[in-house]
């Protein structure tokens, strides 16, 4: 019974982890038509930036201040990965919209230099960054221990949805978006400053990706392909949830973070996967263009 | 008119021919060495004609094809492997794992004749099924192009997880020898080498006849106007999981000639990254001509082993660079730009529209 709960709470984990990182990628792709591959080298950044900050606190800051290191991490990794979305966004991705394939090869190939970069900089073995001791330990049910680290990860992207859907659908710029994800154009001839929406909605992305890799120290070390590992099942639940609203991109995370789990609990690691996308193409010819899919008359190309 | 069109379709093919017999001599003045390292880039060169079918003509981009030149590559490491154990023992790396007897997958592949054909027809049933349930259901464009990643990313990690049927992380290697030759001599290597080249000539003219033909009429106006294509009745779905199985199998058998030269296939040699750099072969050298990524693969290839020799940590960087130098500048690649420079001297083509790139201009 424990067993099962430990499986399910574990599957949970994971989903808010895919939440945090398909989230900044769901609203690019959606509103700009745009494949960010170096979605999760901005994952690596948030989680360097994160190990920076702490190596930062171990020489300056007395023990008992220790603590506030990630507190602190986490508003600097959204600005920092932030920064690095809009100059990806200024340098490349703007001569890109509409070709998508191109996008995507072309951020592949600035997700390859990053990710040397970083090799580079910090070497490359993994680095381990010290959990702030508040999170050490779990929350013990019976005989279950939930970690706090996963716990806190899980509330972590729970806020950012929150923090997400407030933005989208409570505030002006929110409304443009949603104006130019329906209708660029007609958003266009009502005034609505588009090149201003992209990039500041890009820029947002970029930093839930910052968020992300900062949330995934918590879970082990870090190195410069850290991104990759998650960055896969992270497009998988755009193409299950399909584009155009979050609700679609939560149901991918969760359905895609239980399953695999799951699989991997009743059988192994590896057959697992092959599980997972089997059930992610079974699903597909059910629903072709995922979950949740804006209706229009356009032909879509 | 017509006869500069001629004339230059004349020298075109003149120097296609003078390249292939290039290639034919070319025992003669490398070394042994050089020798394989140009067999091998011809393997790739194998695979990206297919690549090319399905990329540059009709506008399909897979980032999975590492998977099906590995399943390849695998088929024919099988066969020599179990050639290399002898008839009734075991592989190796199976004893280390507690494998008993030959695993019934193992089976087929004792019968070399057996092994090629399953190496080409594997990947092609993999692509298949793939593209009927994919591209039927109009699964298009990008969400294809990462349906295929997850493709390699299942693929490689099962090939890692099942250490006592793949010999997981080290894949399979210490070959000795092929239908009774030894692999490692002068001789043998010379012929695969030569095999190979003939094979890349029979898959290049082969494509070229393919494409010339209806079927490459219809492969481009997918490219460039699928729905319009559909309006006139054709299934796109049906030509498009066509050409993805065909280039899976070309993938397969550029596999077989490559673990032959190499002696090694392992997990790495076909997962995300080499997927991707052989979509950058094709990019650079010009997706949507034949030629084109045949150049680009040797030469990225080359620069390849000639940086890695001396900057291994370079490549990197320069990879990601040629990434997005071709896709925001060259989008034609060295083909486009050839062209490019080609009409300017000439100065006789100017006004032609380019009739084989119909711009999108619909959203």
């Amino acid at each position: 019974m424990s067993g099962t709960i430990l499986t399910l709470f574990n599957g949970l984990s994971l989903g808010s982890i895919l939440l945090l990182i398909a989230l900044g990628l769901a609203v690019t792709f959606g509103l700009m038509k745009v494949i960010n591959m170096a979605h999760g080298e901005l994952i690596m950044i948030g989680a360097y930036v994160t190990y920076v900050i702490q190596s930062l606190f171990l020489k300056y800051v007395p023990e008992p201040f220790f603590d506030l290191y990630f507190l602190l991490s986490i508003p600097i990794a959204f600005l920092i990965a932030a920064g690095f979305g809009i100059l990806l966004e200024v340098s490349l991705i703007r001569f890109l919209y509409k070709r998508p394939l191109d996008s995507l090869l072309a951020t592949y190939g600035v997700g390859l230099m990053l990710q040397q970069l970083a090799r580079s900089i910090f070497g490359a073995p993994n680095v381990g960054v010290q959990s702030p001791s508040f999170l050490n330990g779990g929350l013990t049910i019976g005989t279950l221990v939930l970690p706090y680290s996963r716990i806190f990860i899980l509330s972590l992207s729970i806020l950012c949805l929150v923090a997400i859907f407030l933005y989208f659908y409570r505030t002006t710029n929110g409304r443009r978006v949603r104006a130019v994800m329906q209708n660029r154009q007609m958003a266009e001839c009502l005034g609505v400053q588009t090149r201003r929406v992209d990039l500041v909605t890009f820029a947002i992305g970029s930093g839930f990706a910052g968020i992300a890799g900062c949330a995934l120290t918590l879970l082990g070390p870090i190195g410069p392909t850290i991104g990759t590992y998650y960055i896969i099942d992270a497009f998988m639940v755009v193409v299950v949830g399909g584009v155009g609203a979050l609700v679609g991109a939560v149901v991918g995370a969760f359905g895609i973070g239980f399953f695999n789990t799951i699989f991997e609990f009743f059988t192994s690691a590896t057959i697992g996967k092959v599980l997972v996308f089997m059930l992610i193409i079974a699903f597909l010819q059910w629903r072709p263009s995922g979950l949740v899919s804006s209706r229009s008359r356009v032909l879509d190309e | 008119m017509g006869k500069i069109m001629n004339q230059s379709i004349f020298n075109k093919k003149n120097l296609l021919l003078l390249g292939f017999i290039v290639l034919l001599i070319a025992p003669l003045f490398l070394t042994d060495f050089r020798l394989n390292l140009l067999g091998k880039y011809l393997a790739f060169a194998i695979l990206v004609i297919g690549l090319d079918l399905l990329w540059g003509y009709t506008g399909v981009l897979s980032l999975g094809h590492g998977i099906f030149f590995g399943i390849g590559a695998y088929a024919m490491g099988m066969y020599l492997k179990l050639e290399a154990s002898g008839t009734t023992k075991l592989p190796d790396f199976m004893a280390w794992s507690g494998v008993q007897e030959l695993p019934f997958i193992w089976v087929p592949f004792q019968n070399p004749i057996l092994a090629i054909i399953l190496g080409i027809f594997i990947p092609l049933m993999i692509a298949l099924l793939l593209g009927l349930l994919t591209f039927r259901n109009r699964i298009n464009g990008v969400y294809f192009t990462i349906l295929s990643q997850a493709l390699v990313v299942v693929v490689v990690t099962l090939f890692v997880g099942q250490q006592g049927l793949t010999g997981g992380t080290n894949g399979l290697t210490s070959f000795n020898t092929i239908f009774g030759f030894s692999l490692a001599s002068t001789t043998t290597q010379t012929v695969i080498y030569l095999i190979t080249a003939a094979v890349l000539a029979i898959v290049y003219f082969a494509s070229k006849v393919l494409i010339n033909g209806r079927l490459g009429q219809v492969l481009i106006g997918i490219r460039d106007g699928e729905n319009r294509l559909r309006f006139l009745g054709y299934d796109p779905a049906i030509f498009k999981t066509f050409i993805y199985a065909l280039s899976a199998g070309i993938a397969g058998l550029a596999g077989m000639l490559f673990v032959l030269q190499v002696g090694i296939i392992s997990p790495t040699m076909m997962g995300i990254i080499p997927s991707i750099e052989m979509v950058l072969w094709v990019a650079l050298g010009g997706r949507g001509t034949l030629i084109g990524p045949v150049i680009g693969a040797i030469l990225v290839n080359w620069a390849k082993t000639s940086f890695s020799e001396s900057y291994p940590d370079i490549w990197l960087y320069f990879l990601g660079l040629m990434f997005v130098i071709v896709v925001v500048f060259l989008p034609d690649g060295l083909m486009g730009l050839f062209k490019k420079f080609q009409k300017r001297w000439s100065g006789l083509h100017d006004k032609q529209p380019d009739s084989a790139r119909v711009e999108k201009n619909y959203s």
